[in-house]
């Protein structure tokens, strides 16, 4: 069964878009990467279907429940991790993990408690003089301390120190496996690559390719890395080349024949033909999609 | 209930300063009037007698020597400003502080209804002015008691009323304006009060403007004509509550469609 899915969600701000005909699936247990970077469309993808924000076209549905129909029985099953938190003036860490387990209508005590010693978090303190950091700590708290069946958690480990973010990550894998999906929006490709099975990438307010991070990585472009010097000014699709102290560095999506061609009348001393990581790919389809336009 | 329960300890403070402040100065009032009351049946000519001005806060229909008299004006004033302020405030403040402060995201990404949230907020609101006005009016007339005055209960209570109501109209509509906003919203609520009483005052003050009486709820708690006629406009407050009905209206209607920010 599908966690998400959506059909042409599309949301303008007046006359400035938002994002446009977005067609997403999450299965139920997946943990999920939606990448993009600042503007690209994440937020405003979430926001619509939370119901902060109403779509003007398109439509989606949460556990097969239409999020324009049915909100509130779709937000009793979600914990939603903001990429901005924010909480009432003078208001202490426990009134609000309180507020907002009474708001789900569920005693969340215990495992408040396990969250926020693992997370490090003082209940005592207002919310107003926490960190940032801190503040996010309670907003992981709220977001996790029902045992939601979906995580939604927009760039989740900001203000997050590593040990943090490590121990967080460890608590969002160890949800995982007891069922819970996970859909994590980041623009921090490491945290995508090291911790989601599946992955969307989002570009100006379009889905631009989504599959298995595996498959994504599965580009046909390679990272090629020279110890020495060539002639790549006749080769097409280099992109990303760095020449420094005699070795060269480029993302490669062209004909490798010719790239070989090119190598073997070069002053080589070593050359590495790899797949590139997530990054690397990132900044491939984005370059594409520059490329189309 | 817990969105209510959370509007109340949200706003407690706030309650507690307005109505301590506006029941000191109404105590104080009444504690001033033995002290004043000679000299206001002779200053009483006088304040009958200053053209606009006079007519402009009723004193030419008014007797400041009786302790009704002084209230209406006095007391009036305070609780009809102080009580217009405080319930426009909150009204302006209620929806749209949540977008202000950024909790709008907090709140609205729990399962709780738009609609159970604005009905949980407008009932919070009406609790407010209803304990404050309470408070008010059983301090006030502890005072006319402790003063040794006979407490002139049938016109002290339509006032109160007509003051309460009042501050329900103007809390209502200041509700509605305040789904549409997402920015601070105090002006607004400050400027809606203040601009109500000015259109009174001037209403009063010209027959030609006569007709302003039917957009300011002040209209109908003007002491002079609640004790003269022994009654209270019932007209004017059905187009009051017309007007809070609007305003309850439109909030439902634009913020549960309402783009959160």
């Amino acid at each position: 069964m599908e966690a998400i899915r959506t059909y042409g969600l599309t949301k303008y701000y007046g006359k400035t878009r938002g994002i446009e005909h977005i067609d997403l699936s999450v299965q139920q247990g997946d943990f999920f990467g939606f990448i993009g970077p600042n503007g690209a469309g994440k937020s405003t993808t979430i926001r619509t279907l939370l119901g902060l924000i109403k779509a003007n076209s398109g439509n989606a549905k949460i556990f097969g429940l239409d999020i324009a129909k049915e909100k509130e029985a779709i937000l009793e099953r979600i914990g939603y991790l903001p990429s901005e938190t924010a909480f009432y003036p003078g208001m202490y860490v426990r009134d609000a993990l309180k507020l907002s387990a009474d708001l789900h209508r569920q005693d969340c005590r215990e495992e408040a408690n396990r969250l926020c010693e693992r997370l490090q978090l003082d209940t005592g303190r207002r919310t107003d003089e926490l960190s940032f950091g801190n503040r996010k700590k309670t907003a992981i708290v709220c977001a996790l301390q029902h045992k939601p069946e979906l995580l939604i958690l927009d760039e989740p480990t900001g203000g997050l120190d590593p040990l943090m973010q490590r121990e967080f990550f460890e608590i969002l894998r160890e949800r995982n496996k007891t069922g819970t999906t996970i859909f994590l929006s980041s623009h921090i490709l490491s945290e995508i690559q090291h911790n989601c099975v599946n992955a969307a990438i989002i570009r100006e307010g379009e889905i631009i390719a989504s599959g298995s991070v595996a498959e994504l990585s599965r580009t046909g472009t390679k990272r090629v890395s020279v110890r020495g010097t060539m002639d790549c000014s006749a080769l097409s699709g280099v992109i990303d080349l760095h020449i420094s102290q005699g070795n060269m560095d480029f993302l490669y999506s062209g004909n490798v024949q010719s790239l070989l061609r090119t190598a073997a009348t070069g002053d080589i001393q070593d050359i590495s033909i790899t797949d590139p990581d997530l990054e690397e790919i990132f900044l491939h389809y984005y370059e594409k999609g520059g490329a189309e336009e | 209930m817990i969105v209510f329960r959370h509007e109340l300890r949200q706003g407690r403070i706030g309650f507690a300063v307005w109505t301590v402040s506006i029941a000191f100065l109404l105590v104080i009032c009444i504690f001033l009037f033995p002290e004043m009351k000679d000299e206001m049946e002779t200053m009483g000519d006088m304040f009958s007698s200053m053209g606009s001005f006079t007519a402009a806060f009723g004193m030419d229909r008014l007797n400041f020597g009786t302790l009704i008299g002084f209230y209406s004006i006095e007391c009036g004033n305070i609780l009809g400003l102080g009580g217009a302020f405080f319930a426009s405030l909150i009204g302006t403040s209620s929806l749209s502080k949540e977008e202000k402060g950024k909790t709008a995201e907090f709140l609205l990404t729990h399962p709780v209804s738009r609609i159970r949230v604005i009905t949980e907020k407008l009932a919070a609101v009406l609790t407010q002015i209803t304990a404050m006005n309470l408070i008010i009016l059983v301090l006030s007339v502890l005072s006319i008691g402790i003063i040794g005055e006979d407490v002139p209960w049938k016109e002290i209570l339509m006032m109160h009323g007509a003051y309460y109501l009042l501050q329900l109209e103007l809390a209502c509509i200041c509700f509605g304006i305040s789904s549409f906003l997402y920015r601070s919203s105090t002006g607004i609520g400050i400027g809606l009060a203040a601009m109500m009483y000015f259109i009174n005052l001037v209403s009063n003050m010209s027959q030609q403007a006569e007709s302003l009486k039917y957009i300011t709820p002040f209209a109908y708690c003007e002491g002079a004509d609640i004790i003269s006629n022994g009654k209270l406009d019932i007209g004017l407050i059905m187009i009051g509550m017309l007007f809070a009905c609007a305003g309850i209206t439109t909030a439902y209607i634009r913020y549960s469609k309402k783009d959160i920010r």
